[in-house]
């Protein structure tokens, strides 16, 4: 039964290990996934913990509905307090780790402590054992799993790595599992390195029980066709994720050469189709991977096919990898963009932060900010595809003085750096921004400025606000399953509705991520892929547990408030240009340059913009600064946090 | 028996969604150890290979097995083990060219595909048709097209 899957306390400074259940009310409240994790970090984070502490727990995790027979269940999460940004630190990746470790037994654990030297765990059947990583440290992610599986002599074990990034203790360093699956954000492959913690690796053939197993797979027949019905996912699992890319960049939504313009030009080599020629070419036909039980297999398998790394097999690139190093830094060649794809992967990398980074230092460059003299002689301009290529390495191994300022981490560079090296850094609560340019899309803009794990396409994201759909369809999906009679408007530009628009994506994202399904598999890109009405049928089915839709909302909205809780703890205050719900200076005063009509000349208006978050505190039940009322706390049953029930 | 099983693996994901729906259909569990389908994957080449029970006309399974407790169904022509005769030897799995009969740990029985009664749940589930349920006719005729289109394409490049 999935209910049955248990919780381990890990500390590598003892060696200690604690097994428990999860209590059937911690379900009810925190879901799993996410929100368990969220509920977890709460009550294991001391207040105000050095993220590279032993203090700091690590907690990893598959949702409630991984490794059942539900659709595209296996996404592992992993939360800890960030390195990057001194808050919450979350990151969330696909693949079938998760899955694995259900079938070892475990649905998440809570690691503390750090180990003297390298060591990896092992999980297998219901037991956990700490074991000398010593001769797997330095090697890359996939060398990395792929000699854990050797050691153990067993080619189906799945583990969750860090690469050379992490044990160099770059605060973005991501997790790994697979060949491309990555936990990306917030740096938390840096706090497993800070741990001594290498890897984590799982083995099991413990049975998932399936509550209703005749209807479970009945129901997930259905709910996987309303999955690959809509046309997004369709087109997903064909090109993959860069299919947005293309329309994005057309548009005038990606932002290039750092924030100075808003669309790339002569970007033929690396557009989507383009990127799917190489693909197909070199793995056949049908060139798409997916995660465990997934039909949308949303990534391509490529060979590099020139340059120094040809032959090389990877999986992607995806949308973000396009926007790190192809429209960033203006770089334009396929070779460079499936280089540096692959590279992150095997460094064990944030692609976006580390692509967001480098471009941040080629304008301060090329404004004399950096000399030649700090760059040791590389020319790191804009467009200059091999001095991109040189900085990921020499970041990822603290291997130059630039390296290792940039491997610090947004904020702390612009420190060391100097000058008004800040003013340029694109940046929330220490995050770089993803590659989109939100200038003419205030929703959008309104949710990397207020998402709890800093600047995030991935937390509250009304995507579908660029559809125009008509005003009819967006009042029947938002205004379900809590009533909203409040303004809703169809036009992307406007900043009226907006925040009820992001405040439900969140608690829609919430749920996804602690049920451990893809964002693909609901209301993400697609206006009729699952959301709260669709999911307790395959929650009952799968696990027996009942839900209704206001169930899952609450315990969404729940999750959400103990993420604002732990980050106001950790010092986040509404307008803290480093750890508030704030957007650069040159969203509101540098208008863009280049795209369709309805994008040129558009700034973020301040005044509509502190409304709009203004609004968006009050359907949180926060006040003006961002903090939940008692009577939020008291309606959610969060007045008693930390309350240590797991 | 006319309509079998084939295997496309040029165009599997390895999302193992066929293993999933095989062990809740037979065991209403989801564990890949107990499922009939199992896809064998090279993750570092991109290649994924589902691995299936051929139903082999020439059994061996069922020539080895000591005991006659494999038989075929007349109707659906799927091999069976019938489990009061058999007496655990193992010599199936061992002999199996394909790894087809698997061994359940709790259990302690060997256990096979059994076609699902005549309608895979591996075949309804997979999405981008890597696994059919056809004759073996529909499936010559097709390989005959596509090869006489290669063929044909390769002489016009010639000319
Ligand atoms: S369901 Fe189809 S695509 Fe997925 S692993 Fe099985 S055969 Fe491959
Ligand atoms: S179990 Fe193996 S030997 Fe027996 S019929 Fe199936 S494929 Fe052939
Ligand atoms: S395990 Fe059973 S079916 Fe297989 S060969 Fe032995 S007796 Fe026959």
């Amino acid at each position: 039964m999935a209910l049955d899957r248990k919780i381990a306390y890990i500390d590598l400074t003892t060696g200690k290990i604690e097994i428990k259940p999860i209590p059937l009310e911690a379900r009810k409240k925190f879901i799993g996934g996410r929100g368990l994790d969220a509920y977890l970090l709460y009550n294991h984070a001391p207040k105000g913990c050095d993220p590279l502490g032993p203090e700091n727990p690590l907690i990893v995790s598959g949702g409630l509905l991984t490794a059942t027979c539900a659709s595209a269940t296996s996404r592992t999460h992993v939360m800890a307090k960030s390195p990057l940004t001194n808050l919450l630190g979350s990151c969330n990746m696909g693949g079938f780790f998760s899955a694995e470790m259900a079938w070892a037994g475990f649905h998440h654990l809570v690691i503390t402590g750090k180990a003297e030297k390298p060591v990896y765990l092992w999980i297998h059947n219901g037991e956990i054992e700490i074991r000398d990583a010593g001769y797997l440290w330095g090697k890359s992610c996939t060398d990395a799993q792929w000699a854990i599986r050797e050691e153990l002599d067993d080619q189906e074990i799945k583990s969750m790595v860090i690469g050379p990034a992490g044990e160099n203790l770059v605060t973005y360093a991501c997790v790994m599992t697979g060949i491309k699956n990555s936990g990306g954000r917030s740096g938390m492959g840096c706090v497993m390195g800070a741990k001594n913690l290498k890897a984590v690796a799982c083995r099991g053939d413990m049975d998932v029980k399936i509550a209703h197993p005749v209807d479970a797979l009945e129901h997930n027949k259905k709910f996987i066709e309303q999955i690959t019905s809509a046309k997004v996912n369709q087109t997903q699992g064909t090109l993959g994720t860069p299919f947005i890319w293309g329309a994005t960049n057309c548009w005038g939504g990606v932002r290039t050469r750092n924030f100075q313009y808003n669309q790339m030009l002569y970007a033929d080599e690396i557009e989507p189709e383009a990127i799917d020629d190489i693909a197909t070419e070199t793995m056949g036909p049908h060139h798409m991977a997916g995660c465990f039980g997934c039909q949308v297999h949303c990534r391509a398998k490529y060979k590099i096919q020139t340059g120094p790394l040809a032959g090389k097999y990877d999986e992607g690139p995806e949308y973000t990898s396009l926007g790190a190093f192809g429209s960033e830094p203006d770089c334009k060649k396929a070779e460079t963009v499936l280089s540096a794809n692959h590279l992150v992967d095997q460094y064990g990398v944030d692609n976006l932060e580390i692509g967001s980074i480098i471009s941040w230092a080629m304008e301060l460059f090329e404004l004399g900010i950096l000399t030649t003299k700090e760059t040791a002689g590389l020319e790191l301009r804009f467009g200059n595809d091999a001095a991109l290529i040189e900085m990921i390495h020499q970041i990822c191994n603290r291997s130059s003085w630039l390296g290792g300022v940039l491997a610090d981490g947004g904020i702390p560079a612009s420190q060391t750096i100097g000058k008004n090296s800040f003013d340029y850094l694109i940046q929330v609560k220490g995050m770089n921004n993803l590659h989109s340019d939100e200038r003419a899309t205030p929703a959008l803009a309104l949710n990397i400025a207020t998402a709890s794990r800093g600047s995030d396409h991935l937390r509250s994201r009304p995507a579908i606000d660029l559809y125009h759909l008509p005003e009819k369809v967006l009042r029947k999906i938002y205004s379900s399953p809590i009533p909203y009679d409040g303004p809703l408007s169809s036009e992307h530009t406007e900043y009226v509705g907006k925040p009820w628009q992001v405040f439900w994506q969140e608690n829609c994202y919430m749920a996804v991520d602690s049920l451990g399904i893809c964002k693909y598999h609901t209301l993400f890109l697609g206006a009729t892929l699952p959301n709260f009405e669709d999911w307790p049928e395959v929650i009952y089915y799968n696990t027996g547990l009942e839900f209704t839709p206001e169930d899952i909302w609450a315990a969404a909205e729940r999750c959400n408030n103990l993420e604002r809780m732990f980050n106001l703890r950790e010092g986040l205050k509404r307008d803290d240009p480093f750890k508030g719900d704030t957007l650069n200076h040159r969203y509101f005063d540098e208008p863009c340059r280049r795209g369709a009509p309805d994008v040129v000349g558009r700034t973020i208006d301040r005044e509509k913009f502190s409304v709009m978050i203004d609004e968006f505190y009050g359907h949180h039940g926060w006040d003006k600064a961002g903090v939940p009322t008692a009577e939020t706390l008291t309606r959610l049953g969060l007045k008693q946090e930390p309350s240590h029930l797991v | 028996m006319d309509k079998f099983l084939t295997v496309n693996a040029e165009k599997c994901t390895g999302c193992r969604l066929c293993e999933q729906v095989c062990s809740v259909m037979h065991e209403g569990v989801s564990n890949p150890a107990k499922s009939r389908i199992q896809v064998v994957k090279w993750e570092d080449e991109g290649r994924y290979i589902p691995m299936i029970c051929q139903q082999c006309e020439d059994a061996p399974c069922m020539n080895v097995c000591p005991v006659g407790a494999i038989s075929r169904d007349k109707d659906l022509g799927f091999l069976s083990v019938n489990h009061e005769v058999c007496i655990g030897c193992r010599s199936c799995v061992n002999i199996c060219p394909f790894g087809a009969m698997n061994y359940n740990k709790s259990t302690h029985q060997v256990f096979k595909c059994d076609l699902c009664g005549g309608d895979p749940q591996c075949v309804r589930f997979c999405d981008v048709k890597a696994l059919e349920f056809v004759g073996s006719d529909a499936v010559v005729a097709r390989k005959k097209r596509d090869r006489a289109l290669q063929q044909s394409e390769a002489a016009a490049a010639q000319s």
